[in-house]
């Protein structure tokens, strides 16, 4: 079946969004739109999984790929985007600046549509300037509160994933170059001719066009140590976009070193490549253990949480073969659906305590029962512990690891894992449980109107009850799924 | 690869121009006036616009000339005027608070040349292009990324880490134009309108610091930490 109606959906519907909150400047009504559109988006994506199974379908002069990869990723990006903008209309309208709505929902959108282009490109010039437009539009959804810190997270953001992206294009430039010396000065650098020509690419030069774009869009996915923009950006937007930026655009950029480490396996250097992802996506670990730990701002934590989630996966996609594969895919999904639950519950702590401090917001529970309690189950959820998707997901990366050349990082990522599980929660304890319950309840001054209350806590729902049925269920047409991806991307190196 | 066998004259004029785009990079990284950072940025786009023009000359890609054009207009004149628009709102014409003095960085920016040219060297080597052109471009281009760096590290005024941005950008194109003249047409193009828009969105991020930190110096931004 042919995947382009379906496309034309996914890509369409966004911008129809985007054209229709700057033309009809209703914040009412640009919030029913953009919501329609990630509706529409969704559905779109939920009928192109099965039918990108048979692909890889190329598209439009070679510059659009479906394949399932990039279909389980849209999967990811599209399932943040529709949670976040049922959250966003009741979130949104608390803020109280309904003349600028229409422009946050136009540039909501716009971001939705540049996180869903990545995946489909099969250009990799295309692909990179998909990722460089993703940090343009979401620049200004960061800086949209317009205080101070906010401008401040947009400066450090665009400054830094710009510096990192431009080394991306210098790789991009390289892996050109070398290859030229085997497809001729001319012709058009896609995925699937880059593969091709890979056994034969020079590999002093394929080695150094990795590292280049590794460190480039590692940057983008907020791989330490160039992870320094997440944490501002994620804390100083406003909840949903710091969800579409934790559970979607990492996802997009995180596609490409995927896409990369699957051309640099067929050269000829061994484990090298694959040593070095494992390392980094360690070290990420080991640099969001320490700030976790030590957090005392809860955006800041959840962001912080993101590295680390970006690691788990980073060290999935090292570790490699089919188990690897399978194991950092669902890890995607399940952490795109368990970190926009975890920042909606903390927009809706920002509203209750008016703070992001973990040290004045106590007793959560008396200031909001239901989505209080939906956040503290989605808090242990995000830890990896049982019976929640994350952890069969990362219990699934373990075991690859355990078969991979580098198994001295399953025993760090171990441990790094308790450390985490216990600073996090220790924050947990902080927040919901304390010393004198009355001065709690006067510190929450403000509780949503019973109206807007669905708006937020019915997306926390969406996104927990998926995320406890993958947990104590693997689906095996997802199995499938991993099994198609993962012989499409190869077994890895042994 | 074309640039293993050129003319002696072609071979020459491609490093002359390289060379001087490299040595504009070095007027900026030891000057503490916007404008002198804002003229040689310009004045290297040129070059690199020439150098599109040679290698479209010399090497027989006819589109080339286009892009020298595109080049000319865009990085020449658009985005030099952009930034000095921007510039002239803000009042500040010199770095007042840079990390390390003009003349500390120009050192450590040649450091940073020898650096390049050993990467560039080894992986040229490795290719079997040693001696030729490859090794002066692929040096320019990363030494004009790691100045561009040391820039974005060392000065801290808004403008200035726009043009470190814009050096790097530079740099790429430069040395792109040499080792992979036949890259498509319209990637060139959209990079070219990207970068475009890029500066449009830097330019607007400028007046909100402005408007809401009161400032255009990252030094003052300082709230976000930990």
């Amino acid at each position: 079946m042919n995947p382009a109606p379906l496309l034309d959906v996914i890509l369409l519907a966004p911008l129809a969004a985007v054209a229709g909150c700057q033309l009809i400047r209703s914040a009412r009504f640009a919030e029913y739109l953009n919501l329609g559109a990630s509706v529409a988006v969704f559905a779109a994506v939920l009928r192109l999984l099965p039918i990108a199974l048979g692909g890889p379908y190329i598209l439009l002069d070679g510059y659009i790929i479906v394949d399932p990869l990039g279909a389980w990723v849209l999967l990811s990006c599209s399932a943040v985007y529709l949670l976040a903008s049922v959250y966003a209309v009741g979130y949104m309208r608390a803020l109280g600046e309904p003349r600028r709505l229409h422009r946050f929902y136009a540039l909501f959108a716009g971001f939705a549509l540049t996180v869903m282009l990545g995946p489909l490109m099969n250009n990799i010039g295309v692909y990179w300037i998909a990722i460089e437009l993703t940090t343009l539009v979401s620049t200004f959804l960061v800086g949209f509160e317009k205080t101070r810190e906010g401008v401040e997270a947009a400066w450090k953001y665009i400054v830094i994933v710009s510096a990192g992206i431009s080394l991306a294009l210098l790789g991009i430039v390289f892996y050109y170059w070398t290859a030229s010396f085997h497809l001729g000065p001319t012709y058009n650098l896609t995925w699937g001719a880059l593969r091709s020509v890979a056994p034969q690419l020079n590999p002093t030069l394929a080695l150094a066009a990795f590292l280049l774009v590794f460190i480039g869009f590692g940057t983008k996915v907020g791989l330490a140590p160039m992870h320094t923009w997440l944490p501002d950006a994620h804390s100083e937007g406003p909840a949903p976009v710091s969800a579409m930026l934790s559970g979607a655009l990492l996802n997009t950029a995180m596609i490409g070193i995927v896409r990369f480490i699957h051309v640099t396996d067929a050269v000829r250097l061994g484990v090298l490549p694959r040593t070095v992802v494992v390392v980094i996506g360690a070290l990420s670990l080991a640099i969001a253990a320490l700030f976790i730990t030590r957090q005392t701002d809860v955006k800041r934590l959840m962001a912080y949480s993101s590295v680390e989630h970006m690691g788990v996966m980073t060290l999935g996609f090292g570790f490699g073969g089919p188990l690897g594969i399978a194991g950092a895919l669902y890890h995607m999904l399940n952490h795109s659906l368990n970190k926009s639950l975890m920042f909606f519950g903390s927009g809706d702590v920002l509203h209750a305590f008016r703070s992001k401090r973990i040290g004045r917001i106590h007793h959560v529970l008396l200031a909001m029962p239901v989505a209080g309690a939906l956040w503290m189950a989605g808090a242990v959820a995000i830890t990896g512990a049982p019976p929640f998707g994350l952890f069969l997901s990362e219990f699934t990366i373990l075991r690859a690891g355990l078969a991979s050349p580098n198994a001295w990082a399953v025993y760090l990522m171990l441990v790094l894992l308790v450390v985490i599980f216990i600073g996090f929660l220790n924050h947990f304890r902080a927040m919901y449980f304390g010393e004198s319950a009355a001065a709690a309840a006067a510190t929450a001054r403000w509780r949503p109107a019973p109206g807007e209350r669905i708006w937020c806590e019915l997306p926390m729902w969406l996104a927990l009850v998926p995320l406890l049925i993958l947990g104590l269920w693997w689906p095996s047409a997802f199995s499938h799924y991993f099994s198609v991806i993962a012989a499409q991307l190869g077994g890895g190196i042994r | 690869m074309f640039a293993a066998h050129l003319s002696p004259l072609a071979g020459s004029l491609f490093s002359l121009l390289a060379i001087t785009c490299l040595l504009l990079a070095f007027v900026m990284l030891g000057s503490r006036w916007l404008n002198a950072y804002l003229g040689a940025f310009a004045l290297q786009s040129w070059l690199i616009a020439l150098l599109s023009a040679a290698v479209a000359y010399y090497g027989g890609y006819p589109e080339l000339y286009g892009i020298a054009a595109l080049t000319a207009l865009f990085r020449g004149l658009v985005l030099p005027y952009l930034l000095l628009r921007i510039t002239r709102r803000l009042n500040v014409d010199r770095e007042l608070h840079e990390r390390l003095s003009p003349s500390a960085s120009l050192v450590l920016g040649g450091l940073l040349v020898l650096f390049a040219f050993v990467v560039a060297n080894h992986l040229s080597s490795a290719l079997g292009l040693a001696g030729t052109v490859a090794v002066l471009a692929l040096t320019a281009m990363l030494s004009m990324k790691l100045i561009g760096f040391l820039m974005l590290v060392v000065r801290r005024e808004v403008v200035s880490q726009i043009l470190a941005l814009l050096v790097i950008e530079n740099g790429i194109f430069l040395g792109s134009q040499i080792l992979v003249p036949g890259m498509p047409l319209l990637i060139e193009l959209v990079i070219l309108f990207d970068l475009l828009v890029v500066v449009a969105c830097f330019g607007v991020l400028v007046r909100y610091l402005v408007v809401h930190a009161g400032t255009t110096s990252t030094h003052e931004l300082t709230r976000l930490v930990g």
